[in-house]
């Protein structure tokens, strides 16, 4: 029973980790003032980039790189429809998801000529010794290098966006940008900073979706972009708060999916909608209104009142 | 009325232009593929096109297509931003095929027609009645609410749907006979084997009441009006909660409608995913559309012809360049439309 607990928590926090960093970049642009639905399109990506890039060199490490890569890849051009060009922000975000899903599918074919691709390179993982079932899983999830670094990275984006000079920045140009505008900060520039950001974060967790299955398949984000996307909502627009919203989302899924396995007669379709149902929840206000950054969706005009 | 033509042509030119520079990007993948890209854009509209069958598969696309793209565009018109046409199509399909199940065999064709069709509508919009609730009364935006109802409701209607599922698989049971509409191919013997269907018809027709209700009702002026700007409609003594409750509802019932195109007519029952992504491809069709209802009907077939036209072409070029242009389309067309805007303010200012 015990140990059945302790696997339901694993399979949380292995179920939260591309969650997390796609809310977190989330956070990150959405609170500079750009919303950001292209986080699916950057998960997909970035798990693309890692996928190619780790198997034709061989190295993971090097995959890695190349998922960020092709995350702020995508947020790059995310970045260039909404804030230079000025064009909706969602229809950007839903343009570049049908966008990429086409691109990688299509690169999929050119490199492996099938619409999944091979087994690629996994990261070095520490693997403890030993039986003792808590520890040992403890342990096998924290021997993961991006279970590490999504934990840091939650630390970092907190620390960033609250403590710092450039997430005061980022925050103010998110809420006023009329009046950054006039305190001379660059609106344009910290909006991309913010756009980019998400398409790191996001480009990693794309990685994370790889090297889970050891290769890249069609559509493999399935959804989870827009699971983040929500977890911002549900968390505020703050990163701790998405996180852990993220963390609970997570728990949903792997509950369910806990039930299946159990036998247990619980609708498991239903115990999945949880994130949704507390999204809307959370942005109608019922408990603890999510307040939205006032300038979120609205391209800065300069000029324009 | 001159001005009014205008605007339409400047709007059409926009979008004739995005699909021609989509088909020059295009052109440019199938050199790099070591082709002509002119005979192979060949290949792709006459064998698509030319060949009567995978015409009526891509008919059977368009429709579905043209349902979910004028439930965008009616919403848009209001200023309501629908992305929750995936989970408005699904349900709408589910209801469809549920009164098609407990309508009894014996009911006469224009008897259950109707309903079928009445309940295909009635589920898509209440699909959107959530969304369009907490807008009016919350202010919530309808963009994370209407995206939520998607993921909401695919995982209601399998929870539903593994309760009435024929065993070992993931449909419904076939719907009544009376209730199903006639294939293409009934009439047009060469198009055997494709999936379109007289559902093609409906949606014209959809298309077509949609146009009439903004273009020559009063309603349709004041769900204008509120989209336009929804104070200056308030001032004017338009009941704006009422037009944002009206307009979602009415754009999710639309797209529910798409759910005929599979459940009447091409399959005769309701299947798990049976039409993934034609929400959101709808969003695009009507921006192609430029949110006009009667210009949903040619931008629908657009798309379904690139992705129908992918698979001609698979041969020289992997299909999923279909897929890849319908996005670029999108892309150059908004940002071609806010081109416009931009040089259309300078050049008034310029003048004033």
């Amino acid at each position: 029973m015990l140990d059945q607990l302790f696997l339901l928590l694993a399979l949380t926090v292995l179920a939260a980790v591309p969650l997390v960093l796609a809310a977190l970049g989330g956070t990150c642009s959405e609170r500079s003032g750009v919303v950001n639905i292209a986080l699916e399109g950057i998960l997909l990506a970035g798990a693309f980039g890692t996928a190619v890039i780790a198997y034709a060199s061989g190295s993971a490490w090097l995959g890695l790189a190349g998922g960020i890569a092709a995350g702020v890849l995508a947020a790059a051009l995310h970045a260039l429809m909404t804030v230079t060009t000025k064009v909706d922000q969602i229809i950007s975000g839903l343009a570049i998801n049908i966008l990429v899903a086409g691109v990688t599918e299509y690169g999929a074919k050119l490199v492996w000529k099938e619409s999944a691709s091979r087994t690629i390179a996994l990261l070095p993982a520490w693997t403890p010794k030993g039986d003792s079932s808590l520890l040992f899983l403890i342990s096998s999830i924290l021997g993961r290098p991006l279970v590490l670094a999504t934990i840091l990275l939650v630390v970092a984006a907190w620390l960033l966006i609250t403590r710092t000079r450039y997430g005061l920045r980022l925050r103010a140009v998110g809420e006023n940008p009329a009046a950054c505008d006039t305190l001379g900060l660059s609106v344009g520039g910290l909006r991309y900073s913010g756009v980019l950001l998400s398409g790191g974060l996001g480009g990693l967790g794309g990685a994370w979706l790889a090297f889970d299955i050891a290769q890249f398949q069609h559509n493999m984000s399935a959804g989870k972009g827009f699971i983040a996307m929500a977890a911002v909502v549900c968390g505020k627009w703050h990163p701790l708060g998405a996180a852990a919203a993220c963390l609970l989302f997570a728990f949903a899924s792997a509950l369910a999916k806990s039930c299946e396995r159990w036998k247990v007669n619980v609708p498991s379709e239903l115990i999945s909608t949880l994130p949704y149902v507390l999204t809307m929840i959370a942005v109608a206000g019922l408990v603890g209104r999510a307040r939205p950054p006032a300038a979120l969706g609205t391209p800065y005009e300069k000029g324009a009142k | 009325m001159k001005r009014h033509l205008r605007d339409a042509a400047i709007q059409l030119a926009v979008a004739s232009a995005a699909v021609v520079l989509a088909l020059a990007v295009g052109g440019v993948m199938i050199i790099a593929h070591g082709h002509n890209p002119f005979s192979v854009y060949a290949t792709l509209f006459s064998e698509s096109l030319g060949n009567p069958m995978s015409l009526g598969q891509i008919l059977f696309k368009t429709t579905t297509l043209v349902f979910t793209g004028v439930a965008a565009a009616f919403a848009f018109r209001a200023g309501m931003f629908n992305i929750g046409g995936e989970g408005q199509l699904y349900l709408g399909a589910f209801v469809c095929a549920m009164a098609g199940l407990w309508l009894p065999a014996g009911t006469p064709g224009v008897v259950a027609v109707p309903i079928l069709v009445l309940a295909a509508f009635l589920g898509g919009a209440l699909a959107a009645v959530p969304p369009a609730i907490l807008k009016a009364t919350r202010g919530t935006h309808e963009v994370i609410n209407t995206m939520m109802m998607n993921f909401i409701l695919m995982a209601v209607v399998n929870y539903f749907l593994n309760r009435v599922n024929v065993e070992t698989t993931v449909h419904t049971r076939p719907i009544l006979a009376s209730g199903r509409l006639p294939l293409l191919s009934s009439g047009v013997e060469a198009m055997r084997g494709s999936d379109g269907n007289a559902s093609l018809l409906l949606a014209v027709i959809a298309c077509a009441a949609a146009w009439y209700l903004f273009a020559r009702t009063r309603t349709g002026y004041e769900l204008r009006a509120v989209g336009f700007s929804p104070r200056a409609a308030e001032y004017g003594g338009v009941s704006v909660p009422r037009a944002m409750v009206l307009s979602l509802v009415v754009s999710g019932g639309l797209a529910g409608l798409g759910g005929i195109n599979t459940v009447m007519g091409s399959q005769g029952y309701f299947e798990e995913g049976f039409a993934p992504g034609m929400g959101y491809l709808g969003i695009a069709v009507a921006l192609l559309a430029r949110n006009h209802p009667i210009g949903v009907i040619p931008a629908a077939f657009l798309f379904a012809l690139l992705s129908e036209g992918g698979q001609v072409i698979n041969q020289f070029v992997p299909k999923e360049m279909g897929e890849i242009l319908q996005a670029i389309v999108i892309i150059f067309v908004v940002v071609g439309a806010r081109l416009l805007q931009v040089a259309l303010q300078q050049r008034r200012s310029a003048h004033a």
